[in-house]
């Protein structure tokens, strides 16, 4: 059976790459046939060890040792390490699912535009923030065709942010920004980020507001209705919590996402929630492929 | 140092902390009138800007009416010996933006700030700002919510990462003055590197924690004029002149002047200078940030609940400064609970 199954390849082994693999290993389209880092003894190589995946120390190099049994690659480095990645994995053919804020290719929120990004040989998967803001910016933007500004602020919990989180702040904040103007169709937009140490910790919310001249609010209620709704087919846990509503002089909507707790704790919904998007990109390059035509 | 009192640098935080109480709104001649009576005060420096700092304008935490670059400018024309300060938090603030903007203009100190327990997001921009030639402190905000020991942690972390200075916000207005001395007291026998405090007055003990801090060993006290700033204000700068003067510590100040920065502040801010209320008294024993207290006044009536319940709701949820959006959220749930129940909103 596994011979229908596409080969895909994870480099790097945190915590995104251990949690993709375990949703790469629940899909019935995929299959995860090698799960590449530095450290064969770091606990994400330990546990695709002991899952029976294969695994190599030898970082880039082993995919292109392999390159035959693979048709895609999730990188789940850095951003610095994806920019030196990408044409290598270009030059042999190999669809690139960029996990890092590099944004080498072509921006995915599959909620928006999942179609469009199935010819591309790159996709940049944005941020956790702008897979959870974005499809309610597009959303406010489709009911509200003067949007003037749009701000995306996610609070996330202080145990879910990793060093690669915390030392690339600015990188995120200007990759979501960037993700709202493209899927916003607005000039002006803002993102922030805040960490929260509470303990239980919290769970992922993020909240978008727009400034718009004469919101309709009942067409954006409807507009952000139906994406929550769409995007509940790939992240189950994203939650509309605040319907959407003026005050102060802002339209303001807000989700929380609960994580699957795949290989991290629930309430890293963020880390979730851009993995959740990955694997439904992932699954649809499947499907398109093996699909008749 | 006639008498073994130490020197102590005065930090003018009124046109950044200021922001808070009204709404962000501070204005241009505002800003040249009250840096031009820093500067004769002698305070060391001045702290100007958007009350979460640089880049924070938003819907999330308010809009500034003035762009950050023009009150900047404005400040530094009106500035000779005290040098221009602004607070920075990334996540709000980025280096290539904000930071860039503000090292153009001259600002010459950078209080790099972040919640209490998260000091590895300051490494890059303390990296940054020392790169340049620049000074840097580090600054944890919300610092009653850990223990003196995980705050010497945090500190130790900006220490290493070039900070030439570490203040302690007592952000929520929430700390007791036995709080303060175990604190700073801690942190001023293990750094290297200078401590200092910066007060709010939610619990009415502004001026009481920052002699606390200065007897524990700080070197650097925050103030503002008749403590214009979020909450129920800052420590007033013009008290703290007055006590740092009677008590005999070395100063630049001339207290004159510092007497007439604080009218001024009365005068220039009349209408928005912050005062003790019930919802200020809450956020201070609640340990919720203080600049929530005019959202959490806007968003209570226009939900009809009653502002103290939503601080006690959010300190239960112990959010940190910048998470303003949670106030929305916390009234909304709390008008349907209040609906649910039959309750009418209260009266006011």
């Amino acid at each position: 059976m596994s011979a229908k199954k596409l080969g895909v390849a994870i480099l790097g082994t945190g915590n995104i790459g251990t949690d993709l693999l375990v949703k790469v290993r629940r899909s019935p389209v995929l299959e995860c046939r090698l799960f590449a880092g530095r450290n064969l003894s770091s606990p994400g190589m330990t546990k695709a060890s002991l899952l029976g995946v294969p695994v190599s120390a030898k970082g880039f190099q082993s995919i292109v040792d392999r390159k035959d049994e693979l048709v895609l690659v999730f990188d789940a480095t850095s951003a610095l390490d994806h920019v030196k990645h990408a044409p290598w994995l270009a030059e042999m053919g190999l669809v690139a699912v960029d996990l890092t804020p590099a944004k080498v290719g072509r921006m995915c929120v599959p909620a928006v535009n999942l179609t469009e990004c199935l010819r591309e040989p790159n996709i940049n998967m944005i941020t956790c923030g702008g897979q959870a803001a974005i499809p309610l910016a597009h959303a406010i933007k489709s009911a509200n065709p003067s949007v003037k500004y749009l701000e995306a602020v996610s609070s996330i919990a202080s145990r879910s942010a990793g060093p690669a989180t915390r030392i690339n702040l600015d990188e995120y904040l200007q990759t979501t920004e960037q993700g709202l103007q493209l899927f916003g169709g607005c000039e002006r937009t803002k993102a922030i980020l805040n960490l929260n140490p509470a303990q239980p910790c919290v769970h992922m919310q993020t909240t978008v507001m727009a400034k718009i001249a004469q919101p309709d609010l009942a067409r954006t209620r409807a507009a952000v209705a139906e994406m929550v709704a769409r995007i509940k087919t790939y992240i189950p846990g994203y939650q509309l919590i605040l319907e959407p509503m003026v005050e102060g002089g802002r339209l303001v909507a807000m989700v929380r996402v609960d994580g699957l707790g795949d290989y991290l704790p629930r309430y890293a919904g963020n880390l979730d929630i851009i993995n959740c998007a990955a694997i439904a990109f992932a699954e649809a390059y499947a499907r398109q492929r093996t699909a008749p035509s | 140092m006639s008498d073994g009192k130490p020197t102590i640098t005065v930090c003018d935080a009124t046109l950044r902390d200021g922001s808070h109480a009204c709404s962000h709104q501070i204005t241009v001649e505002q800003v040249r009138a009250y840096a031009t009576a820093a500067e004769a005060a002698g305070f060391s420096f001045l702290e100007v800007g958007h009350g979460n700092g640089l880049g924070a304008s938003s819907l999330q935490v308010g809009e500034s009416l003035v762009p950050e670059g023009e009150m900047l400018r404005a400040a530094k024309a009106c500035l000779q010996h005290t040098k221009l300060s602004v607070h920075v938090i990334p996540g709000f603030a980025t280096i290539n933006r904000e930071i860039a903007q503000a090292m153009e203009v001259g600002v010459e100190l950078f209080r790099v700030g972040c919640h209490c327990t998260e000091a590895d997001i300051t490494q890059r921009h303390i990296g940054h700002v020392r790169s340049t030639g620049r000074e840097a402190w580090g600054v944890l905000m919300m610092s009653h919510m850990v223990s003196a020991e995980v705050l010497l942690e945090e500190t130790k972390k900006m220490q290493s990462y070039g900070a030439q200075g570490i203040v302690l916000m007592d952000s929520a207005g929430a700390y007791f003055p036995a709080d303060v001395t175990a604190k700073v007291g801690l942190l001023a026998a293990k750094l290297e590197v200078p401590v200092g405090f910066h007060a709010h007055n939610n619990l009415g003990l502004a001026v009481a924690n920052s002699i606390a801090a200065l007897e524990a060993g700080a070197r650097m006290i925050d103030g503002t004029g008749r403590g214009f700033g979020a909450g129920a204000g800052n420590a007033p700068i013009e008290l703290i002149a007055a006590v740092l003067i009677k008590q005999g510590y070395t100063t630049s100040l001339d207290l004159y002047k510092a007497l007439d920065a604080g009218d001024l502040a009365a005068k220039l801010f009349a209408g928005s200078l912050p005062e003790s209320n019930g919802v200020t008294i809450v956020s201070g024993i609640t340990g919720v940030f203080s600049g929530f207290a005019k959202p959490v006044q806007r968003v209570a009536k226009q939900l009809g609940v009653d502002g103290r319940d939503i601080f006690f709701e959010l300190g239960r949820r112990k959010v940190v400064g910048g998470q303003e959006d949670l106030i929305l959220e916390v009234a909304d749930t709390l008008a349907r609970r209040n609906k649910e129940a039959g309750k009418s909103p209260p009266a006011s």
